[in-house]
């Protein structure tokens, strides 16, 4: 097989850029994360929260699950954070720092925060402490995960899609006035 | 034939700088064609006449007037986020244009779920719109940053479905599988064009045209920079530099998006099957079983390696023939009223793609 233009020869050089980006973007996701709840203005809040999911978009990339990471990006950056900015610039939107937005729960919160990140970092780390990613990883084919949702996982399936649709019904409920 | 190995770095820079190329070389040339030229003869007047011949050179002039100019933030304006925006929205266009493929080896990333992943990534711009209209602490700028946001969530919807034929039809995300089933297509057990989208998926294609449109907020969608209310919308506080990295922005996604309706409706980089019957050394590889040689999740691998070099060529008469459309359209129009452009998209586009979706959905199970 001739290649006109561009052949690639990705071995050990693969994993090693793996590697490094998902540090890299693991330590902009937890910069991010931290800045969004010390920062004093909503806003800002917002479009850190926003850089805290792309990070997971890029490490779902990462980890070869294209599928979840076009999810994540076209339902929480398109969909969903869109909307959260929009309704906080259509209501309360002051540029500059605001001094009400603290609270004296902050350190219930913290604890709360800090004993879910303790819990769920040693669940994990039990679980699947010794996996290693293969060095040849290959993205996850969309048809694969089509197979497994309409096969394997059906009934959870069609329980969330009724949950949605019942959303979606009460929204409209909510929302008429007549 | 020549064949070169590349490390993965060496790859990574060369396709940077292809990225660059494919984003500014189309959007340089539809500027200059057609919204400085072609615009002005729809007016009846000349157009730019004096840089360069003819004017061709206008578009280097205005470049350099805007790099001349100064980069003003406004005294109350958030100036991080102020600054950062046009960035954001560029973004935008350069994740875009990573899913295009150009021919069966000149792609820049062969995602599996390439469509989706488009339609996912066009959503950012609106992003950087929202950070643009709000730290310009201006009231026409945030009013025309709310009103893009309102109306791209909207089209984007008929985007998306507009899309899910094409999707059904060829039964992939990937782009290239898109471009192969459209290669290899049959009408009615006829090949000799293969079988483009644009024929079977007409309603799809006008759907994706329509949303194409809005989503670039071109007239008749441009309430969000509406100049007789809103003085120019999100961009108002905008000068210099930042202001041109939006235009970029704007006018290198109509390209692209004109690029993704060509692969997706018009066959993309390949040629009707016929001409390569009768241009010598065109003739794909075939595998075992006669059809087009797969590899490595590639399905146009066993295609002629010319077709690197040709397919940035069709692709970019096809983007030529689809951003035509656009700006005819841009300039013939009149502007939507707010509520009429909601109404629109929710109640008259949503409905005719999910329609299409069903129809496309049966005849493919009955074909």
């Amino acid at each position: 097989m001739t290649y006109l233009v561009l052949q690639t020869q990705l071995t050990d050089t693969g994993e090693w850029i793996a590697n490094i980006f998902f540090y890299i973007i693991a330590a902009v996701a937890i910069v991010a994360a931290l800045r969004m709840v010390t920062t004093n203005n909503v806003v800002h809040a917002s479009l850190y929260l926003l850089v805290v999911l792309s990070a997971v978009a890029a490490t779902y990339v990462i980890l070869g699950a294209e599928f979840a990471a076009a999810t994540q990006i076209l339902v929480y950056l398109g969909a969903i954070m869109v909307l959260l900015l929009f309704g906080v610039m259509l209501t309360r939107a002051k540029i500059g720092a605001e001094t009400d937005l603290d609270h004296d729960q902050k350190w219930i919160g913290a604890l709360v925060a800090a004993s879910l990140g303790a819990v769920m970092g040693y669940s994990l780390w039990e679980g699947f402490g010794d996996v290693r990613m293969p060095a040849d990883q290959v993205p996850q084919r969309t048809e694969a995960v089509a197979d497994e949702i309409f096969s394997t996982y059906i009934v959870p399936f069609e329980a969330l899609s009724v949950l949605l649709l019942a959303a979606l019904i009460g929204a409209v409920v909510v929302a008429r006035r007549d | 034939m020549f064949a070169v190995e590349l490390a993965y770095w060496q790859e990574t820079i060369l396709k940077l700088l292809f990225a660059f190329v494919a984003v500014l070389i189309p959007a340089g040339a539809t500027v200059n064609l057609y919204l400085f030229k072609m615009v002005s003869f729809m007016q009846s007047r000349l157009g730019p006449m004096e840089a360069g011949p003819y004017g061709s050179l206008q578009l280097v002039a205005e470049v350099g007037k805007w790099a001349q100019k100064e980069d003003i933030v406004p005294a109350r304006a958030d100036e991080f986020v102020y600054k950062a925006s046009p960035y954001v929205v560029l973004l935008s266009t350069f994740l875009l244009v990573l899913v295009v493929p150009f021919g069966p080896d000149a792609f820049f990333a062969n995602f599996g779920t390439g469509i989706f992943f488009a339609m996912a990534v066009s959503s950012v711009s609106v992003i950087g719109i929202l950070m643009a209209g709000w730290a310009s602490a201006s009231k026409y700028s945030l009013l025309g940053g709310l009103r893009a946001a309102g109306q791209l969530i909207a089209y984007e919807l008929p985007l998306v479905l507009a899309v899910v034929g094409v999707v059904i039809q060829a039964g992939s995300l990937n782009l290239q599988d898109i471009v192969m089933a459209q290669h290899n297509g049959e009408i009615f057990g006829w090949g000799a064009i293969g079988n483009p989208f644009i024929l079977t998926q007409f309603v799809g294609f006008m759907i994706f045209l329509i949303a194409v449109q809005a989503e670039l907020t071109q007239t008749p969608f441009d309430m969000p920079i509406a100049e007789s209310e809103l003085v120019s919308g999100y961009m108002t506080e905008y000068s210099g530099f930042r202001f041109l990295l939006f235009f970029i922005g704007e006018f290198a996604t109509a390209n692209i998006f004109a690029f993704l309706g060509a692969t997706l409706f018009l066959g993309g980089w390949s040629i009707p099957p016929f001409l390569m019957d009768i241009i010598p050394g065109l003739a794909p590889e075939l595998d075992a079983t006669g059809a087009v040689l797969s590899e490595g999740g590639n399905s146009a691998a066993g295609m002629s390696p010319w077709f690197n070099l040709i397919g940035p060529i069709v692709m970019l008469v096809k983007m030529l023939a689809l951003t035509f459309i656009v700006y005819w359209v841009r300039f013939t129009y009149p502007r939507f009223r707010e509520d009429q452009l909601q109404k629109f998209a929710w109640k008259v586009l949503i409905p005719i793609s999910l329609v299409n979706i069903a129809v496309t959905g049966v005849l493919k199970v009955v074909f």
